[in-house]
């Protein structure tokens, strides 16, 4: 691994550094725009949106798209251009928030695992092993179920949690792998010789060195993290009705009315595929960008 | 290798127990119990005696540790106890259902193996052409795209364009190839082209590295035919990574298909899992996390195992 | 796109549905021997045992291989007649019922069937053994004596009048066992299927298929007409495709309008459909222990805000919910009339002036900005229900947060009271008031009456209509009841719902009936030859 090397070359705190990634990087750039543009209609959906997303209106019962209505309605009358532009928000802050979450926890376990080694890297190695290969639908099931709900702003925050809860070990398999090479760099022993704590090496001296590959993992997982939150509300774990999500458009009534009104899961599923998309995109070439012998 | 191959088997064990203790204090603090939704489903309205009895009858009114204690005890006879729903072993109920899971997991890998390996491969000779551009954006798509909703397109489009659907019952191979075939293709398909998806970026990318690779520079600078060189050196050790991403993914697969079964109502492990979790059948749900968890480090050492055997360089490591 | 006509096909059910109504069995018909009925059934089933259970997944399956005592009869319900009985007579006092078997009534096993099989199974039903848990017993605690007095003679005596006890003889749940199978195994019917009905038990694969076969010893003499039934376990999308496809013949519980319409363009005249009222409704249970809903005004207040009138026009269009009612089926002979209805709080045709009131009687509770979580099930068209009542509470200012969960947690919230409010359901196999009424008694007197209060004037009307045995008399203790429970809103029925059965006209000499848990034993179902 040629971590420290690479961030040489592309320090990705330079705000410089986007002009060269969009230039090195037509494909990833063509994502970070997609991703962009999610983005503000997640922010602004107020403004945006032509009508409420949880209003029913009987009157405009599965109508077929149309001027008024572009992507059509819902069973409810629910315009779904606006469900979806509402449901960009649900995606983008849970995405996010998991993949931050567990991308974080799992890189701290990850570099802790390789500062200390020896006993403590076996006992987390199992432990991650043990992570691995359990269920993601039960742990999500388990996370719900306990919790209960837990309401930040609109957000499920246990929802957040049972979609990090798996990252968590994923993340920190690689973490590990880049930090062990970072372990073994002079300086770390020399810190260690300076007296400083251990808490401050992981975070002051090693985490730093591991941001290159931290920040793909980041970009990779919130992808996964929209795929998972869409499955899981698919079948009824997620996020609840009324409130718009691309993977809840396309469980309930839509299993039932999709040979008529095939526009209910056409878009949705099309959103929950070009964010996805998006994130992978930009994640490739952020990868390629910052350390072309990465792999996930 | 004797030596190598205890030891991976070794950890196996402290693994899987970690997924059975997991498992089983995560199912007990999850509220309900298979007796009530057993005993009030559809207004039947019984007691709060009933209730008591019938959880009696089924272990669930001993304390925690003895339940662990039987439930492990089981595990390590083979004895994996019977279903709290139905009453039959849960052998029997994953019995009947595992082969059709298996066939549509295995379908899938020679799916996305058929299309993976020359996609990757010519995206990686023709890196950074338009060539190269249209698979990368085909495959990243494959990642992109949930694999219920495809299965759902995939049925509006036989609906619509041929007005036919798939059989809804299943039917052995052996029985009829065909019948078989028609119903288990679909759901093949809608789970294939993620994992074609997925081996096709590991065969690309690992293409493009051993070609970097001196050896291989020396072979091109020598100007043998380069047809030759991607064959004879480049593609054996470029397939490593990849054989390793089919394992892996293949046990994931098996587990994927739990909300791809929904859509194609299939008969599968995956619907006997989100049936159990919805009626908290403790045992049967224990049995196929164990199950799930089993396939999952067995491929891993059999990948290991086979990476050792293609890369002698491994072996000793 | 057909956009426009596909919408009218869905706005407009009754009119794609004009011609394949014609497609009526003629009673002039005579019934055809052979064939085997394949029909789905939307769930696997927990036992086998009809005495352990009440769902419709262990009743489409088993029905076939069983008979009861009394039965209702085909095409007319709710009159009630003998099935293994073949008469019977009632003492002045409505206390002791006197009933004769048929004779020469064989089990699969070839043994014959006495009055100690009835009298055995009865006591089954009435107190099972260890290891047994009858989910019948409130409908037999009246039941005093049951005494086999020969062979073909069985007499029942009440310990006090039981205005219900006719369905209780006749409810396809009572079925009779072999009392010498019970005295080796009491559990003997959980894994074991064998009766006196018109169907031999051929063998059930696991999430896959049932198989039955025709008994040739069937009482019923050139009964049944088929030679066997295959019951496929299938989801409800599936269902719609099978039925399409021509790949099963019918399905027995019920269809949303909209799959309805799909089946009825894809066989055209080949389709038959047959709607009632359903046995089966929503209800708002409001949990009476934790405030603010313990204060009488929040609950009519949250019941006012719902416009069921407005609801059962659209909902009826996107789901199986259909027609208001109150605590008894709309359409039955105990129902309260519409006008009776608009008097309830939450049933008047005026929403503007019920949602008036409901912000008033919040803002004399303090409550104006009630939050709540409104607990449901992930499944429809509970999720329906869910969405229809949130949004109807927000137009009078409450907000309340969506809980779906899985069916295991939903019945935990139920018995241990976790919930503030909760979409709830009721359902029995007849319309008889004391089985229906139950579900708003107070919770120390039924455990299924999950708003958990405490009303003994409720509890008075509900022991008196009980004992009534003049319909009339009966009926206006029945409407007290309902006028008590709704001005005290403990919990409130939402919408009733609607049984849609679609089939192929292939199958012929079924009853439709309001609820599906009767008429499924198959004797009188024939199939008519394949259109060329």
């Amino acid at each position: 691994m040629s971590i420290a090397t690479a961030s040489n070359t592309a320090d990705p705190r330079r705000p410089v550094a986007i002009i060269a990634f969009c230039r090195a990087q037509p494909l990833g750039a063509a994502g970070l725009i997609v991703i962009l543009a999610m983005g503000l209609a997640a922010i602004f959906a107020e403004a945006i949106a032509p009508y409420e997303p949880e209003v029913i209106n009987f009157g405009a019962m599965l109508m077929a798209p149309s001027l008024e209505h572009p992507f059509g309605t819902d069973a409810f009358g629910r315009d779904i251009l606006t469900r979806i532009i509402y449901g960009a928000r649900t995606a983008l802050t849970i995405g996010f928030l998991s993949s931050f979450i567990g991308c974080t926890l799992g890189g701290l376990l990850g570099i802790a695992s390789a500062y200390f080694g020896g006993r403590a890297d076996l006992v987390i190695q199992r432990f991650v092993d043990v992570m691995l290969s359990f269920p993601i639908i039960i742990l999500a099931l388990v996370v719900v179920a306990v919790l209960g709900k837990t309401e930040l702003l609109g957000i499920d925050l246990n929802l957040v949690l049972a979609i990090a809860i798996p990252i968590i070990p994923r993340s920190s398999r690689v973490v590990r792998s880049a930090a062990l090479s970072v372990r073994a760099m002079p300086y770390i022993d020399a810190a260690r010789a300076g007296g400083y704590s251990a808490w401050h090496i992981i975070t002051r001296h090693m985490a730093p060195n591991v941001l290159a590959p931290y920040l793909i993992l980041l970009t990779a997982y919130i992808a996964q993290a929209i795929l998972l939150e869409a499955s899981l509300s698919f079948l009824g774990l997620g996020v609840s009705e009324p409130k718009p999500a691309w993977g809840l458009m396309l469980a309930g009534d839509s299993s039932n009315f999709y040979q008529e009104a095939p526009w209910m899961i056409l878009f949705p599923g099309l959103a929950i595929s070009l964010s996805v998309f998006a994130f992978n995109l930009f994640g490739d070439s952020l990868r390629d960008w910052l350390d072309p012998k990465f792999r996930l | 290798m004797l030596r190598y191959l205890s030891r991976r088997v070794a950890l196996m064990v402290p693994t899987l127990f970690g997924v059975a203790l997991l498992t089983f204090i995560m199912l007990r603090v999850v509220p309900g119990d298979v007796v009530e939704v057993k005993l009030r489903a559809d207004g039947g309205h019984v007691t709060e005696e009933i209730l008591q009895r019938e959880r009696t009858r089924l272990g669930l009114d001993k304390p925690l540790p003895t339940q662990f204690v039987d439930w492990m005890a089981g595990l390590v006879t083979l004895d994996l106890g019977n279903s709290m729903w139905t009453g039959r072993p849960v052998v029997e109920e994953i019995g009947v259902r595992i082969g059709l899971t298996v066939q549509v997991a295995f379908m899938a890998a020679v799916i996305s193996v058929l299309i993976a390996i020359p996609l990757g491969t010519i995206s990686a000779l023709f890196r950074d052409t338009w060539v190269d551009y249209v698979v990368r954006v085909f495959t990243i798509a494959g990642l992109a795209v949930p694999s219920f909703w495809l299965g759902m397109i995939i049925i509006l489009m036989l609906l619509t364009v041929f007005n036919w659907s798939p059989p809804v019952t299943y039917t052995p191979f052996l029985e009829s190839p065909l019948q078989n075939m028609s119903q288990l293709i679909w759901p093949a398909l809608a789970v294939g082209y993620r994992y074609a998806a997925v081996v096709a970026r590991m065969v690309r990318s690992s293409i493009i590295e051993v070609m970097r690779e001196d050896y291989i520079r020396t072979a091109r600078a020598k100007g043998v035919f380069e047809r030759m060189v991607v064959g004879r050196h480049a593609m054996r050790n470029a397939l490593l990574p990849a054989v390793t991403i089919i394992g892996l993914e293949f046990a994931f697969l098996i587990g994927g298909l739990v909300v791809t079964e929904q859509v194609f109502n299939l008969n599968g492990i995956g619907r006997l899992f989100v049936e159990a979790i919805s009626r908290n059948d403790f045992i049967l749900i224990q049995a196929l996390v164990m199950l799930l968890a089993a396939v999952f480090v067995t491929m891993n050492l059999l990948v290991d195992l086979l990476y050792g055997v293609l890369d002698p360089r491994v072996r000793h490591a | 796109m057909h956009n426009i006509s596909r919408r009218t096909a869905i706005a407009l059910p009754t009119l794609a549905l004009a011609s394949p109504a014609l497609a009526q069995q003629r009673p002039d018909e005579l019934p055809r021997r052979g064939g085997v009925l394949t029909f789905a059934v939307g769930a696997e089933p927990p036992t086998y045992d009809l005495h352990q259970t009440g769902t419709f997944a262990v009743m489409h399956r088993v029905a076939p291989h069983y008979s009861t005592l009394l039965t209702y009869e085909p095409g007319n319900y709710p009159n009630i007649v003998g099935d293994l009985a073949e008469s019977w007579t009632v003492s002045p006092d409505q206390k002791t019922f006197t009933f004769k078997l048929r004779p020469n009534v064989r089990f699969h096993d070839g043994t014959l069937m006495t009055s100690e099989d009835v009298r055995v199974s009865y006591e089954r039903l009435r107190a099972p053994p260890a290891g047994v848990s009858s989910n019948r017993l409130p409908a037999f605690r009246q039941i005093d004596l049951i005494t086999a007095t020969d062979p073909l003679t069985i007499v029942i005596t009440m310990k006090e009048v039981d205005a219900s006890i006719m369905d209780t003889f006749a409810s396809p749940w009572n079925s009779i066992f072999s009392a010498a199978r019970l005295a080796q195994d009491p559990t003997f019917p959980v894994r074991n299927v064998m009766g006196t009905g018109p169907f031999r038990f051929v063998e059930h694969a696991a999430g896959s298929h049932w198989v039955g076969a025709r008994f040739d010893d069937y009482f019923r003499e050139r009964q049944p007409y088929l030679d066997g039934f295959r019951a496929i376990t299938m989801t409800p999308s599936s269902m719609v495709n099978a039925l399409s496809g021509r790949q099963i013949q019918a399905e027995f519980r019920g269809f949303t309008p909209n799959e309805r319409d799909r089946i009825v363009r894809a066989l055209g005249t080949e389709a038959r459909v047959e709607e009632s009222s359903w046995m089966l409704h929503m209800i708002v249970s409001f949990n009476t222990e934790r405030p603010p809903f313990n204060d009488p005004r929040v609950r009519r207040a949250l019941s006012l805000a719902i416009d069921r009138w407005g609801g059962s026009a659209s909902l009826s269009r996107i789901s199986q919910l259909g027609a208001v009612g109150g605590m008894v089926r709309p359409g039955s002979v105990w129902s309260a009339s519409p006008e009776e209805m608009q008097q309830w709080p939450g049933y008047g045709r005026d929403m503007a002036a019920n949602r008036a009131e409901a912000r008033r009687l919040l803002r004399e509770a303090g409550q104006e900005n009630l939050t709540f979580t409104l607990l449901n099930r992930n499944h429809q068209p509970y999720v329906t229900s869910g969405i229809f009542v949130i949004d109807q509470l927000r137009q009078i200012g409450v907000r309340a947060e969506h809980q779906q969960v899985e069916l295991a947690a939903w019945y935990a919230a139920q018995g241990s009271g976790g919930f503030d409010v909760m979409i709830d359901s009721f359902t029995q196999f007849s319309d008889d008031p004391t089985n229906v009424l139950v579900k708003y008694v107070s919770f120390d007197k039924a455990e299924v009456a999950t708003a958990r209060a405490t009303d003994r004037e409720l509890d008075r009307l509900f022991d008196a209509q009980a004992r009534e045995t003049d319909r009339d008399t009966r009926k206006r203790l029945v409407r007290q009841f309902e006028t008590r429970a709704m001005e005290q809103s403990y919990a409130v029925p939402l919408l009733w719902w609607q049984r849609i059965v679609v089939m192929n006209q292939r199958v012929r000499g079924w009853s439709m009936a309001p609820t599906h848990m009767i008429y499924q034993d198959l004797r009188d179902v024939w199939l008519a030859p394949e259109r060329s």
